[in-house]
């Protein structure tokens, strides 16, 4: 806390009044407040929604209040002490145990509370992992790298191929450790894509785990998933990235989904992250310490030596939604700007108004290829049905099958970094790299929805 | 059974430097939940029965400081799994932790800041509501959420002020429906109902002070009109010391009448421990002397026992350990509460901690089928001297082992004073131990719900709802109705107020007094019959009321209609009438009655010869078997006494 600002969140004629005084958060203060009434306790930090006038007092009974500064008889520091540190105890890895290394980029997945100031802190050291899961140090020998810390939302492809680069690192240097990230949630399907593209014929699995509650909660969904990703990590005999999270509601079992088929689906439920149009790859049940395939459709691990490793995204790609009312200048605009590809997400089996027609063709004839996904999410597109369809498809788009769009987005990325040659990028958009399309669909792969 | 001291029953508290606080939680009355949209109702079974259920687990992480509370580590080796019921009606994604909180119900913000306002408390400028650890499941988010509204008020009472600490808002907790096999199920209906918490300082010195404090701040609270009614509403925590004790936490007093009880009940436990521990010294007891004991395997002497317990443990596989406790000998009869023994408060320490069923002490035995012999053979096994006690525990070896120690323990800590613990309520006014007392450590901002700020149009709002003093609205019960101080109050703690005031104004032949025992006394003995008034509409009651009244069904008529009401969940009033015919419930005649008086009295003529003059009520009780509920008492009387007399003057 002493190098960070000693007053966070507080400004204006606030600040100066604590400054004055030679007030810092975690300052024992004393404030008299209306005629005598005096309130003490601990200064703390402002929450950012917090009244600008306000000061925010922990009391001895561990409520925080807020005291309008204006209503302020007498203000004075009683004390300042530095915050006590946790000890850590330091628990030896038991070394007979498969080494799995965590890469940290940011996230719920891992962190604590400061008691005295509220603050979250992510957390990423082995032992903290181990004192938060207990389990873990009977399943493996942890090993912890933070790559990066920011929140997921503000990924790019750079960090993509920063986490890839590294995963590769880690896979050349000892294939037999098992590899996890600890990713945010919002934006992990993504990653996980451009892992899947990134890196093929994996000598095993390459998992991404996140949360939806943080691990400072007693209910997060953290310890479920860590542990689950860490037993899949070492057990999981498949040569793909999957994305570990829970299965239900329920703290049973969690499920790893094939990076390039798997979404959020909910803002907030643990069970947000879902195989769309695909079934999950397996079940894990991390009580009983067991992992179930679930299917039979998967990429089976490589010998180290095989693998490939194509690490490099474009980020001149945009993903465009059509939606009644489309303006086609939108991607006139982006062929001015000299995009190097377009994935629309279209309605229904792959369409967007007639209007935009003319700026696709477009779009086509300067060199930028144009990929065609659903909205709909489930289900494929086909663009032989209707007039549209079959007018953009002779205009040049390609139709991206099942694909999700966002996957769709990730993968023209990909491609168009290794050669941005239409009928290169038209040829790898159609193939079917790492089971990012599932040319069966079984009836029960809809979700049966509530009714009433 | 064997006892060395015994704890005198009546105790001067002034002497014993009694200190006790109250925290009272009371449902508040609005139209959602604190933190969702839901509506703030608790479902019925059938709803519960057909609701989804969903198992969780909690996890405690260590504070930054570095230190496992107490109480969180208790029920994490616990190690319990839960499971909510989460009815669609009174729960959403919110209470199942599926859904961030939504912003603080307003309504209730404003009804808190009233009651804040009424017990002369200063409203805190902005609220800011903070997670409290609680890891026994009844949170599913294994907190809850809570926040302090205001601060520094005073209650007055006939022994003087009594200052009020804190008044905060809060989410109630997840109502607990069963425990089996390690699984605790919850029903989420009653999660996140917006509860107020009033603290007193522990200004309170004696259990009569503490009952007129509750009282006080009950009718308080039920005159703003806003808060709920009915059993498990309100609810009564208890802090409370003796000189040389800590502060003791009582969970879960939820009647008022209680209250003096269990005050006086603890205060005595304390004593009592405080009177072991200087007995222990005498003795010569250290806590190393316990703490040095180790459990020995006793299975193979009680195989042939005849106790049913041993032979059904053993049938299961189980095992029976004993362990000495030096110079325990007479201590864990003592008897420190009405039936409840320090050798209680062992077993309670061995059934929360393990989940087994408790102990067996050797101030008990012989009994449970296990003989003389059988005791000496464990005293020769466990090489005990004469002043020596022991205690056996049958169960799963490790769980046995585990609850051992906590005995040892717990034991061991008697010579040395009174452990910190959070007590539960018994309904018979004893108490017993629950887990240990929760640290300080347990609270950290809620950064899901953004801070409030209390401005002057809140506190406007809130000005509106503050009560006149409860003496005031007595005063007028009292001169305006008639009632007796007591029947007043009753009336005012109901939270019937309002209904009993228009009804007293629309009757013709009750009275108000009668009107009131309806929120009194007959809802007392319903609550017997397992009929809870406060389930009953108030236009039901109303309605009820108004018809027996206009029948002059009287006020036997009006308890049966009252009755038939509440078994078949009427709800609506139109019904009150409907189910009046279907009764047959009809107004009798003057004419009727006399007739079944004379039948009665032709019938039993010899009886009534035989008892003279007393046989009033032999004819009285005849007759009103047959008329009960449908004519008025006071009438029959008239009638019986009018045609005795005639017998008897003739
Ligand atoms: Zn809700």
């Amino acid at each position: 806390m002493s190098t960070e600002d000693p007053l966070p969140g507080y400004g204006g004629r606030l600040r100066d009044l604590l400054e004055s005084k030679g007030a810092r958060v975690g300052c024992r203060v004393r404030i008299i407040r209306e005629p005598g009434e005096i309130i003490e306790g601990i200064l703390m930090p402002k929450h950012s929604l917090s009244n600008p006038r306000t000061i925010i007092v922990k009391l001895d009974n561990g409520y925080n209040i807020g005291v309008d500064v204006e209503s302020v008889k007498e203000f004075c520091v009683i004390e300042c002490r530095e915050v006590k540190r946790a000890s850590t105890t330091k628990l030896a890895m038991d070394s007979s145990k498969p080494l799995v290394t965590i890469i940290g980029t940011g996230g719920t997945i891992a962190s604590r509370v400061e008691y005295e100031t509220g603050a979250v802190k992510p957390v990423m050291d082995p032992e903290d992992l181990v004192e938060l899961m207990p389990e873990l140090k009977e399943i493996a020998r942890l090993r912890t790298f933070v790559l990066f810390n920011i929140l997921s939302e503000n990924m790019t492809p750079h960090h993509w191929e920063m986490i890839a680069s590294k995963v590769h690192e880690l896979l050349s240097e000892d294939p037999s450790q098992g590899i996890v990230i600890a990713h945010g949630t919002d934006t992990m399907s993504y990653t996980a894509a451009a892992l899947a593209f990134s890196l093929q014929k994996l000598p095993r699995p390459i998992v991404l785990v996140g949360a939806q509650r943080s691990s400072d909660r007693p209910s997060t969904d953290a310890a479920l998933n860590f542990v689950s990703s860490v037993l899949a990590s070492i057990e999981l005999k498949v040569g793909e990235v999957v994305v570990c999270m829970h299965g239900t509601t329920e703290d049973t079992y969690s499920l790893a989904h094939r990076g390039v088929k798997v979404r959020k689906m909910h803002s907030s439920r643990r069970d947000a992250f879902q195989s769309i149009n695909d079934v999950p790859i397996a079940k894990i049940y991390p009580r009983e310490r067991r992992v179930i395939i679930t299917t039979s459709r998967y990429i089976p691990p490589h010998r180290p030596e095989e693998l490939e490793a194509r690490i490099g995204f474009d980020d001149r790609v945009a993903l465009v939604k059509a939606y009644p009312g489309f303006q086609p200048e939108i991607i006139d605009f982006l062929v001015d700007r000299k995009f190097h590809g377009i994935v629309i997400e279209g309605t229904g089996l792959g369409h967007i108004t007639e209007q935009a027609i003319k700026s696709i063709e477009r779009a086509v004839q300067e060199g930028i290829p144009v990929v065609m996904t659903t909205q709909t999410l489930f289900g494929r597109v086909n663009m032989n049905v209707y007039t549209t369809g079959r007018k953009l498809l002779s205009v040049g788009v390609i139709p991206g099958n099942d694909m999700l769009p966002e996957v769709a987005y990730v993968k023209l990325s990909w491609i168009l970094h290794i050669d941005r040659d239409m009928n290169f990028v038209k040829r790898m958009m159609l193939q079917n790299l790492v089971l990012e399309m599932n040319p069966f669909h079984r009836v029960d792969l809809f979700p049966r929805w509530f009714h009433g | 059974m064997k006892a060395a001291l015994k704890i005198p029953k009546s105790l001067d508290f002034q002497r014993l430097g009694l200190k006790v606080g109250l925290e009272i939680h009371q449902q508040l009355e609005t139209s959602r939940k604190l933190f969702c949209e839901c509506p703030p109702i608790t479902v019925s079974h059938e709803e519960l029965a057909k609701a989804p259920r969903i198992r969780r687990e909690l996890r405690v992480a260590k504070s930054e400081l570095g230190e496992i509370d107490v109480a969180a580590a208790f029920e994490v080796q616990r190690g319990r799994v839960f499971e909510y019921i989460a009815p669609p009606s009174a729960s959403c994604l919110v209470e199942l932790d599926e859904e961030p909180p939504h912003e603080m119900s307003r309504e209730a913000l404003v009804i808190g800041l009233a009651i804040a306002l009424a017990l002369h408390a200063k409203p805190v400028d902005e609220v800011h509501v903070m997670r409290k650890i609680v890891v026994d499941g009844s949170n599913t988010t294994g907190f809850q959420r809570t926040a302090i509204i205001a601060m520094n008020g005073y209650v007055d009472t006939s022994f003087g002020k009594v200052g009020i600490q804190t008044v905060t808002l809060e989410e109630d907790a997840a109502r607990k429906i069963e425990e089996h096999d390690n699984v605790v199920v919850y029903a989420l209906d009653r999660l996140g109902i917006p509860l107020v918490e009033i603290s007193t300082a522990p200004d309170i010195h004696s259990p009569e002070q503490a009952k007129e404090v509750a009282e006080t701040i009950g009718i308080l609270m039920r005159l703003t009109g806003k808060v709920k009614r009915g059993l498990g509403t309100i609810r009564q925590d208890i802090n409370l010391s003796i000189s040389g004790s800590p502060k003791i936490e009582i969970k879960g007093v939820q009647r008022l009448e209680l209250l003096p009880k269990v005050i006086a009940n603890e205060a005595r436990r304390l004593y009592g421990l405080l009177m072991i521990r200087d007995e222990l010294r005498r003795r010569n007891v250290k806590p190393n002397d316990v703490m040095s004991q180790k459990p020995v395997d006793v299975t193979d002497l009680l195989r042939d026992c005849g106790s049913r317990i041993v032979r059904s443990a053993l049938q299961r596989g189980e095992r029976v350990y004993a362990l000495k406790l030096p110079k325990f000998d007479g201590i864990l009869g003592i008897e420190l509460q009405e039936g409840r023994r320090f050798g209680t408060e062992l077993a309670d320490y061995v059934k929360q901690w393990t989940g087994l069923k408790g102990l067996i002490h050797s101030d008990e035995l012989p009994a449970y089928g296990i003989t003389e012999d059988y005791v000496q053979a464990i005293r020769d096994r466990l090489e005990m001297g004469n002043l020596d006690a022991f205690v056996i525990v049958i169960g799963p070896t490790n769980k046995v082992l585990r609850a051992l120690d906590i005995v040892k323990e717990r034991a061991a800590y008697a010579v040395i004073g009174i452990p910190k613990e959070t007590r539960a309520a018994n309904d018979d006014g004893t108490t017993r131990y629950m887990r240990p007392q929760p640290g300080a450590a347990r609270m950290y901002p809620e950064t899901d719900i953004p801070p409030i700020v209390v401005t002057d149009e809140l506190l406007n709002e809130a000005r509106k709802l503050v009560p006149p003093p409860p003496t005031e609205e007595l005063t007028k019960l009292v001169n305006t109705y008639g009632l007796s101080r007591d029947l007043a109050k009753q009336i005012l703690l109901s939270g019937y107020l309002r209904v009993f005031e228009d009804l007293a104004k629309e009757c013709r032949s009750f009275s108000p007094s009668m009107i009131a025992s309806v929120f009194t006394s007959v809802a007392g003995e319903l609550r017997k019959l397992g009929i809870e008034l406060s389930e009953i509409p108030d236009a039901v009651i109303r309605e009820v009321i108004l018809v027996a009244d206009s029948m002059n069904l009287g006020k036997d008529g009006l308890v049966a209609l009252l009755m038939e009401v509440g078994k078949r969940g009427v709800k609506i009033p139109e019904k009150v009438r409907e189910l009046v015919e279907a009764l047959g419930i009809k107004p009798l005649d003057l004419e009727s009655v006399r007739k079944e008086v004379e039948e009665v009295i032709n019938n039993h003529m010899n009886e009534i010869m035989a008892r003279g003059e007393r046989a009033f009520s032999f004819v009285m009780g005849k007759v009103m078997s047959r008329l009960r509920g449908r004519v008025d008492g006071k009438l029959v009387a008239k009638i019986v006494m009018e045609e005795l007399s005639k017998i008897f003057k003739g």
